[in-house]
């Protein structure tokens, strides 16, 4: 019955996973950006979080209000302001400048908010849970991040495969310069791109904050956990995505149900697994 | 009766020779005219010269941006400090091994991660980083979490008293950072070098002239391992202890290391060394500022990114012909066989 609960949380734990690799997957998918920084930004996510919360007294899932709008706005002027200048020089430059920003949004969280551990508090779903026959029981919470993780990749198929602007991010994705030649303004696109990529983002740093404890250093084990859950579905593809984050969770807690120091390296070792027998993940889409 | 010859030495690297040696000779001679807190400043600017020689080779030269390099400083540390404390061994003889060990471990590591590309290949040599860094925290002989600390029996094998021990880690040190940098600069004037610069410049187009594209990155990805173990075990005989979050630290040994070479130029010998140059002026001048010298780096790094992708040095070669270290060849043509002026 141990492996079953260990199997049910690590679904349910690729969730979150997913929810972090929604941001990533995107901006990849759209623009072949990988972007380093996407880590520091979750994690500035759940700063601006807290300071909404703090100063509204909202609580944290209610500052989403503010979080999204903010994060979407954030998004969007740094790909046009500054990503978008480093797309045609090849792999070093977009790399290493959100190298720089991730740098800059580190150091800078602690240059005002100091070192210390913060997390947000929702109340008494945190802890509640539903009991199931045979001795299994599910947390509420995790229950309800996997959902959204759900329902944000469902919402993402429909604006890709039914919307207008999902027609040219599909186009400029193919293809960019016959996209531009189309009448697509791509330098707006992929603003729009990032900004809608920072949403999935803001959603995924308060549901992770409420759950876990976060400092300013958070970012970068997120952004390898993002990565290796886009790694395993499969470049390009949504739900390819969820299901290498249930991987990764499965395995995380598999390898915690052994051992509970060992289940982040488990996590790493699944992927590298993976990653030597199936090179293109899972389920691969989108050509690099 | 033809008289054309194939120049390497150029003007000014004649001439920067003139200027460095005496100041290579001022820096071997530190110990003797120099305080104990110069001296590991300028120690540690020999390490980082070393580290930022390594990742240009493999980003600047091998197109392997790799953000893994932390793993094998951190091995080459735990290896010093494993062969010394539990086995007992000699530590010079530990120190020559750790580079070694270093470059072993690096070849399984090099067929998982030359499955990936570009920034793929980035984030996969990072996460096999943080899988070393976490194995290290979990086996107890290695002192799990907490790590391992040289005992004092162990530094007194370099030298009983303090002073002479302080002198001697840092002329091993800059031992270690010039025979990085030679290694590196006569690489770069061999063959191997002339298929690396091609690699640098158009792999495909290299990879159709005859360069066997990937032998060559397999063989500097392991070599650049083996000089990196080499250089993390002298880093962490100096700081006479290790733990998994300071040997395998992606800020220290990879994230800083890049910036300088950005900042100072890839691609180049003389980048990495006024990379280094500006990170430690950053750094010493703004002490009191806490870690705003990062932020600052950052910036600097976007900046140079965005207007001087090629760093300083970069921004220098555009205006000036100028090459300190001479790795390409050029044709001197005989007087009477001079093209005319157009």
């Amino acid at each position: 019955m141990d492996w079953l609960n260990a199997l049910i949380q690590g679904i349910l734990l690729g969730g979150i996973y997913a929810l972090f690799a929604i941001g990533l997957s995107m901006s990849f998918g759209i623009m072949r950006l990988v972007n380093i920084a996407h880590g520091d930004l979750i994690v500035l996510a759940a700063y601006v979080a807290l300071v909404v919360s703090q100063g509204t007294g909202l609580d944290p899932i209610s500052s989403l209000v503010v979080v999204v709008p903010v994060m979407f706005a954030l998004g969007y002027a740094v790909q046009r302001g500054l990503l978008n200048l480093t797309l045609s020089g090849g792999l070093l430059p977009p790399l290493l400048v959100t190298f720089g920003i991730s740098i800059i949004i580190q150091n800078g969280l602690q240059e005002v908010f100091g070192a210390y551990t913060h997390r947000l508090q929702e109340g008494a779903i945190e802890t509640a849970s539903l009991r199931l026959p045979g001795g299994i029981s599910i947390g509420v919470y995790p229950l309800l991040v996997f959902g959204v993780a759900v329902a944000a990749i469902a919402s993402l198929q429909v604006l890709f495969y039914r919307t207008r602007l999902g027609r040219a991010f599909r186009a400029a994705s193919d293809d960019a310069d016959t996209a531009e030649l189309m009448g697509i303004d791509n330098r707006n696109l992929y603003a729009l791109a990032l900004g809608i990529a920072m949403i999935f983002t803001a959603i995924a740093g308060v549901l992770f904050a409420i759950r876990t404890n976060f400092d300013p250093s958070a970012g970068p084990i997120r952004l390898i956990l993002a990565f290796e859950a886009v790694i395993i579905g499969g470049l390009g593809s949504m739900w390819g995505t969820l299901i290498g984050g249930m991987v990764l969770g499965i395995a995380q807690a598999l390898g915690s149900a052994l051992n509970p120091n060992w289940q982040i390296l488990a996590g790493h070792l699944a992927f590298l697994v993976i990653l030597i027998v199936r090179p293109s993940g899972l389920f691969p889409r989108t050509k690099d | 009766m033809n008289s054309d010859r194939v120049e390497r030495a150029t003007k000014a690297s004649r001439a920067f020779a003139f200027v460095a040696l005496p100041i290579l000779a001022a820096l071997v001679a530190l110990p003797w005219w120099g305080e104990p807190g110069e001296m590991r400043l300028v120690g540690e600017m020999a390490y980082y010269v070393a580290l930022a020689q390594l990742w240009n080779l493999l980003a600047g030269y091998a197109g392997l941006v790799s953000v893994g390099q932390q793993a094998y400083v951190g091995l080459g540390g735990y290896a010093l400090f494993y062969l010394t404390g539990p086995l007992n061994m000699n530590v010079y003889l530990a120190l020559l091994l750790a580079g070694p060990f270093a470059g072993l471990v690096s070849i399984p590591v090099a067929f998982a991660v030359f499955r990936l590309r570009g920034a793929y290949f980035a984030i996969g040599t990072w996460v096999v980083s943080e899988v070393f860094a976490l194995s290290a925290s979990l086996i107890v002989v290695l002192g799990a979490g907490s790590g391992l600390s040289l005992t004092p029996a162990i530094f007194r094998q370099i030298s009983p008293d303090r002073d002479s021990r302080d002198a001697l880690l840092y002329l091993m040190t800059l031992a270690a950072s010039l025979l990085v940098c030679a290694v590196v600069y006569l690489l770069l004037r061999s063959r191997h070098g002339l298929a690396l610069t091609a690699i640098r410049d158009s792999e495909p187009a290299s990879a159709s002239l005859g360069v066997n594209t990937f032998r060559t990155k397999f063989i500097i990805y392991i070599a650049t391992a083996a000089c990196t173990g080499l250089v993390g075990g002298l880093i962490f005989l100096q700081k006479l202890r290790i733990s998994p979050d300071a040997g395998f630290s992606v800020n220290d040994w990879t994230v800083v290391v890049i910036f300088m070479v950005v900042i100072g130029g890839i691609g180049t010998i003389e980048g990495p060394f006024i990379g280094m140059l500006v990170y430690i002026t950053l750094r010493e001048v703004l002490a009191d500022y806490g870690t705003i010298y990062l932020i600052l780096m950052g910036i600097i790094a976007i900046i140079a990114m965005l207007k001087a992708p090629m760093g300083i040095w970069g921004w220098v070669l555009q205006r000036y012909d100028l090459q300190l270290f001479p790795v390409g060849r050029r044709l001197a043509l005989a007087p009477s066989e001079k093209p005319p002026e157009p």
